[in-house]
């Protein structure tokens, strides 16, 4: 691992400290990380398509228990720092995705057991969109989502 | 007609004897509050003599765009709430918020709130503002109110011709020497981090906290500046938390401040305030540059402020909004721009809280205050070296030149049109920006009023082709701006300002279906065909069509050679959907 590296780690693991993982930085991408990487689902053009990929099932159940922080007008779309915490017991994974990208399908995370069900990332949006954490807990799934802007900026007062 | 001050005291006794409330703040009906509401004024008496009130005083002024000469500035006619916030503080302009507030027509009060026969007026009161003025004004107020603090809602650096050429030290300096404790930020900004690091560290130290609890690292997520201060005012522990415009790196050059994130961060917030009240702070004031309408949601959802004293929005709003929430109530403010007006908070904190408060806002009338010797000496000695640029005449204008309002004012049309004359465009695009002076017909224009206009460090003025879908997408995305519903997806700048092009705005619609009816030269914009578009202020560190040359630069040029602007006609769009509403009055 090169210094470099070892910054991104550092940064890393900061960000998903809770979690202890550095799978949603882009320092270990899920396609090292996860033996069977969902090729489908990342590429998928939908919301559904991404998520009947990975669950096998699209419908959602809104939950308030699932706390999304995005902000409300993106900085920068291409850097755009989004974390989910569930205040949920049995969580078995925590997706993320940009209703409006080309390709939904931001991260998804599989969570041990004995994991505190918090993550943080940051994601690229192209424009304006939903941004929706979808947490595999009991076998359900549930989710929450936030508008975040993407907006030209300028001709502020 | 200008008025002495013995006869300004005079009008104020009748306008008092006629029953008008001259306090004009009546705080609601709502007096069962632990912030009750505020009584009316006691009457006939100068403007100025405030019975001092409780224990805890804060004044407060915002948004002053480095303005350290007296001026005139004309309030908007156009100022639209849509949604919720139709028909709402601030979104009330002209004769439906003199009723509001209870503010005589004619009075001295109802020209510095509003447009309201803004020449004629304003050649009756004579000027507001002005560092000299505010400064005299401040010390009388302190002198009534013993360890009242001062504080400064930001966008003070910018804004003029000095402001700029000093790199911001004209401003700093008399923030020094006005007696600034505490200030937050937003276009202060633009001068770069390092530059407001070396102010913050330097200039300021020990004497100005500079606050924002909404500015972090954007790597590591760590806190830049101080969040907060607890200052002692009479023995009561008082905190001030700031809050920087949570926008500045969208509306913008974010590449001058790149390691540094903004955002409204209502969460960091309550825990602000929760850590502040678990120092022993017994009242808790935010220093918000958020703009109004964000304040007002921001009460609604973060509990324990006493009061948030806002600014951006330039809102020259006479009494506090009194906003309910799960904690209590919080009020909330905004005192104007350009220097107009100084806000006067005093609280009675007893056991503990607050358990009274009475609220003014002050216009400051350079005629009726003095100017401070030591201030107005310092000012004369920072412009002296660029009196001879600050003094050109560029041309005598006929018609009132104005900026603020939710569409073109004829300041931006001036910058419109010389944009296209002397640059050939079809099409120019200016700023919605809500600074810059106002300048009476017959008056010749300066330099230095062009620079209060265009005065920042990114004004290259670029061409560009753009197609008419191009052209859509962006009055639809500022508009959105300005009128999206929800006030956190708001940045508080105004309508970008349009030469060339015609077009109707419905301001209740979605993102994407305000716009219609878009017409260049007396066709339907071609959606496909391109046009050459000039504009300023790109917050691109590498502007597309980049013409190298300042705006003032291209203005000025065009004055010159104009020499009388003989008849400034508006280029408002048809505007849909607002007949009725309390913040729209189109002349």
């Amino acid at each position: 691992m090169t210094n470099m590296k070892r910054r991104t780690l550092l940064k890393g693991t900061l960000a998903a400290s809770a979690v202890g993982m550095a799978i949603g930085t882009g320092l270990l991408t899920p396609r090292i990380v996860l033996a069977a990487w969902p090729k489908d689902s990342f590429d998928a053009k939908t919301v559904d398509a991404a998520l009947n990929g990975l669950f096998g099932s699209s419908t959602l159940e809104g939950n308030d228990k699932i706390k999304i922080k995005v902000p409300d007008i993106a900085e920068n779309g291409a850097v755009v720092p989004v974390s989910v915490e569930v205040e949920m017991t049995g969580v078995e994974s925590i997706s993320i995705l940009a209703e409006k990208n080309a390709t939904p399908l931001t991260s998804s995370y599989t969570l041990g057991s004995n994991t505190d069900p918090f993550v943080a990332t940051r994601i690229k949006l192209g424009k304006t969109s939903s941004v929706i954490a979808v947490v595999k807990a009991g076998g359900k799934l549930y989710s929450a989502g936030k508008e975040v802007k993407v907006t030209i900026g300028g001709c502020g007062g | 007609m200008t008025i002495s001050r013995r006869e300004f005291l005079q009008m104020l006794a009748i306008a008092s004897a006629a029953g008008i409330n001259l306090s004009g703040c009546e705080s609601g009906t709502d007096s069962t509050t632990a912030a009750a509401g505020v009584k009316p004024g006691k009457g006939p008496g100068d403007l100025y003599e405030l019975p001092a009130f409780g224990n805890v005083s804060v004044l407060h002024y915002t948004d002053c765009h480095a303005q350290l000469l007296p001026i005139y500035f004309r309030e908007p006619n156009i100022n639209l709430g849509v949604g919720s916030m139709a028909g709402n503080a601030p979104h009330l302009v002209g004769e439906a918020l003199l009723k509001a507030y209870g503010i005589a027509p004619g009075s001295a009060e109802a020209h510095a709130f509003t447009y309201l026969d803004f020449e004629a007026a304003s050649r009756r009161f004579g000027k507001v503002g002005g560092f000299a003025h505010l400064s005299t004004l401040v010390k009388r107020i302190r002198a009534q109110r013993p360890g009242a603090l001062l504080l400064d809602g930001g966008d003070t650096w910018q804004g003029s011709a000095t402001s700029l050429w000093t790199n911001a030290q004209d401003m700093v300096d008399a923030q020094l020497l006005l007696g600034v404790d505490i200030m937050t930020a937003h276009w202060e900004m633009t001068y770069g981090a390092d530059r407001v690091r070396e102010i913050v560290e330097n200039d300021f130290k020990d004497r100005i906290d500079f606050v924002a609890q909404n500015i972090v690292d954007s790597e590591w997520n760590e806190q830049v500046f101080k969040p907060y201060v607890i200052r002692s005012i009479n023995g009561v522990p008082t905190a001030i938390i700031g809050q920087a415009f949570p926008y500045t790196p969208i509306a913008n050059p974010r590449h001058m401040i790149s390691e540094w994130s903004f955002g409204i961060r209502d969460e960091r917030m309550q825990e602000m305030v929760d850590k502040a009240r678990s120092e022993g702070a017994q009242v808790v004031i935010l220093l918000s540059h958020n703009g109004m309408d964000v304040d007002l949601k921001m009460a609604t959802r973060v509990t324990g402020i006493d009061a948030i004293m806002g600014g951006h929005t330039h809102d020259g709003v006479p009494a506090p909004v009194v906003v309910s929430n799960a904690g209590g109530k919080t009020l909330v403010t905004n005192a104007g721009s350009n220097g107009k007006f100084l806000g006067v908070l005093d609280l009675d904190v007893k056991n503990g809280k607050v358990s009274d408060y009475r609220y003014r806002l002050l216009p400051v009338f350079s005629n009726l205050l003095p100017a401070d010797t030591e201030m107005a000496g310092y000012i004369d000695k920072v412009r002296a070296p660029y009196q001879d640029k600050l003094s050109e005449k560029l041309a005598v204008t006929d018609d009132l030149l104005y900026r603020r309002g939710n569409f073109n004012g004829t300041f931006d049309q001036v910058i419109c049109d010389g944009l296209m004359e002397v640059t050939g465009a079809q099409i120019a695009f200016s700023p919605g920006f809500r600074w810059g002076v106002s300048v009476l017909p017959g008056e010749t224009i300066t330099m230095d009023q062009l620079m209060t206009q265009t005065a920042i460090t990114y004004p290259n003025v670029t061409l560009n082709n753009m197609n008419g879908t191009r052209i859509k997408e962006i009055l639809e995305d500022v508009a959105d701006n300005l009128f999206n519903q929800d006030p956190y997806y708001q940045q508080g700048g105004d309508m970008v300002r349009v030469g060339g092009l015609k077009y109707s705005i419905d301001p209740t619609a979605e993102i994407g279906n305000r716009i219609s009816d878009m017409e260049y030269d007396g066709a339907p914009l071609d959606a496909n065909k391109d046009y050459l578009v000039a504009g300023w202020a790109s917050v691109q560190e590498t502007p597309a069509g980049d013409t190298g040359r300042p705006i003032w630069d291209v203005v000025a040029e065009y004055l010159r050679d104009k020499k009388t602007l003989k008849s400034t006609i508006l280029n408002e769009p048809k505007i849909k959907g607002m007949d009725g509403n309390p913040g729209f009055a189109p002349i």
